[in-house]
């Protein structure tokens, strides 16, 4: 045995491991700065009335409440719009059409190459299609429409790969059973890529929930003093309405957007923990 | 026991997510007030807090009426008010010739209402010990599209011979417009290289961090960041004079105190919530327009707007 070799390549794992190591420590550091930043300016400004209260051009008086419910409404409409689209595009894609026809490859290609359309291009299509041609003016349903079809593509591509990782022997033990393609990709395809299909979206979903662009071009606005009731409303969300503190002059309200920074954060970790829940609960059940 | 609050309402937040959305609209405040409806506004980020300040007073007092009140600069708040989506448009300078034709084409009708000045701010940097004024023409001769300025001592004889770092806002907005318009004599002209921002406080952080930077932004930046910048006066032959809201307001601050204003669509003031917001608008504006850091016009100039209302 040749020591010095030995200890040269023993000294290059150290360094790859090393390496490694300084990658995630970058983004760490920088996670953390970040969140320092944010919660040493935000937290102060953080109480129960800053979420219930409305904005205001005094930024002790300011709060999110109409941002917050607007979100919520927002993203909830979303989901319902992409979630049943992208699911049901995905399995018609992977179980009804042969993936190597030639028809099925420029499909794929153009669904890989929508999700990397930037998000302000799709609200230019939104404030065209939406707003203007079907007239559901700066609503929030224009604004929900925009972002489904933003995420549309995401959650596609994301469901296509959870289909594809179902085992071919659980699909031809069921169809040996004598089941239908239907109770096939109900009872066992879909049940087995739900864990993957559940991870896509919450991803995707939490992308749109943090979108200020398009819903900017799609016309939310920058002062809303009263909770949407229906689809139809005119609305802002968090992301907007944080944007538009930021661009004041008057450092207290770009120290509330701080605070709207972490009622965003929560929103976005909430809905996570949610979807790791129901991932969960999925994969127990498969095995 | 603060700190404790803050936890608790972080945790609340997370719950309020799920609570909230089954029960979005039900705790609107029922206010005994006659008006109702929906004011559409939209327009010019400069216009937006004087705004956003009156509505907010107004639905102190008219609770059933609301008011979204959208950023999407002056032009892109002018695209919107031409296709019909807004009843006031908010807007930093007064409308382009090219925009009150498409408007006109539309069938729409308009009328205009000057709310406050603004005193458009050059700043530098406050290391910088040499500007204390500029001219119209060395304005003119710094920021003109075939600008040959490079460094302060082309500027004027005697200064430093260090390259000057050019900030401004970004081409969108009414604040360039009227800038490029008053100095080199067309709006958007200008020259190529300089570090523009939709932003202000993106350049109030470029002129604080660089003491060769020189630039320009409203006056409620200023304000609000005067520890980190220096104001420039302005000298158009009759002296220097700086921005003040005594010299914005007279007009000795020229020629880059200007005026801003909304729009408002004619057949949206048969609506009575148009209407009283219109005259709330004007009657307050005094009161208000000082708080967010403009200057308000003369009383009697706000007497005359609401006399064309009616």
């Amino acid at each position: 045995m040749n020591m010095k070799l030995y200890r040269a390549r023993h000294r290059k794992n150290i360094f790859f491991h090393g390496l490694l190591l300084a990658c995630i420590l970058f983004s760490i550091v920088v996670l953390g700065l970040l969140l320092y930043q944010i919660l040493s300016t935000g937290l102060a400004w953080l109480d129960w009335d800053f979420i219930t209260s409305m904005p205001s051009r005094f930024p002790e008086k300011a709060g999110i409440y109409s941002a917050l419910v607007g979100s919520i409404w927002t993203i909830g409409l979303t989901a319902a719009f992409s979630l049943p689209l992208g699911v049901g595009t995905a399995v018609y894609l992977e179980e009804y059409t042969n993936p190597k026809s030639r028809i099925n490859q420029i499909v794929q290609v153009n669904i890989a190459n929508l999700a990397g359309v930037p998000a302000i291009v799709y609200g230019m299509l939104g404030l065209a299609v939406f707003v203007r041609l079907f007239q559901f003016e700066r609503s929030i349903l224009a604004g929900a429409l925009t972002l489904t079809l933003l995420i549309l593509p995401v959650i596609t591509v994301a469901s296509q790969e959870a289909i594809k990782s179902v085992p071919k022997s659980l699909r031809e033990g069921s169809y040996s059973l004598g089941t239908t393609k239907l109770q096939t990709i109900t009872g066992v395809v879909l049940p087995y890529a739900m864990p993957g299909i559940l991870t896509g979206a919450i991803l995707a979903i939490s992308r749109a929930m943090g979108e200020a662009a398009p819903l900017i071009m799609v016309g939310a606005a920058g002062y809303i003093a009263f909770l949407p009731t229906g689809p139809m409303d005119s609305f802002t969300v968090l992301p907007v309405q944080i944007f538009n503190w930021t661009s004041r002059p008057q450092i207290e309200f770009q120290n509330i957007a701080s605070a709207g920074i972490i009622v965003l954060m929560v929103l976005l970790l909430s809905m996570n923990a949610v979807a790791i829940l129901l991932r969960n609960k999925y994969q127990n059940r498969m095995e | 026991m603060k700190t404790r609050n803050k936890w608790l309402a972080l945790l609340l937040t997370g719950i309020l997510v799920f609570g909230l959305a089954a029960c979005g609209g039900t705790t609107d405040n029922g206010g005994g007030d006659e008006l109702t409806g929906e004011i559409a506004i939209d327009g010019s980020s400069t216009v937006f807090p004087i705004t956003e300040a009156i509505a907010e007073e107004f639905n102190a007092v008219y609770p059933g009426v609301r008011i979204p009140v959208g950023v999407s600069g002056t032009g892109g708040g002018f695209k919107k008010f031409i296709a019909g989506e807004t009843d006031i448009s908010n807007a930093s300078r007064p409308i382009k010739d090219e925009e009150a034709q498409a408007v006109a084409d539309a069938g729409i009708e308009y009328i205009e209402l000057m709310v406050a000045y603004d005193g458009l701010s050059v700043l530098v940097n406050p290391d910088n010990t040499w500007v204390d004024s500029l001219t119209v023409e060395e304005l003119k001769m710094i920021w003109a599209p075939d600008s040959t300025v490079m460094t302060w001592s082309d500027v004027r004889p005697g200064w430093p011979n260090e390259e000057i770092k050019l900030y401004a806002p970004g081409t969108d907005s009414g604040t360039f417009d009227y800038f490029t318009e008053e100095i080199n004599g067309e709006s958007g002209a200008i020259r190529p290289d300089f570090t523009a921002s939709e932003d202000d406080n993106v350049l109030v952080q470029g002129i604080a961090g660089d003491k060769n930077a020189l630039g320009f932004f409203g006056f409620a930046y200023y304000e609000a960041n005067q520890d980190k910048l220096k104001l420039v006066a302005i000298d158009n032959g009759s002296g220097a004079i700086l921005p003040n809201f005594d010299s914005i307001q007279d007009g000795s601050y020229a020629p880059l105190s200007r005026p801003i204003f909304i729009y408002v669509k004619t057949a949206s003031l048969e609506r009575p919530e148009v209407v009283e917001f219109v005259t709330f608008y004007l009657t307050i504006a005094t009161d208000i327009i000082p708080d967010v850091g403009y200057v308000a016009l003369p009383a009697d100039k706000y007497q005359e707007e609401l006399e064309l209302l009616n």
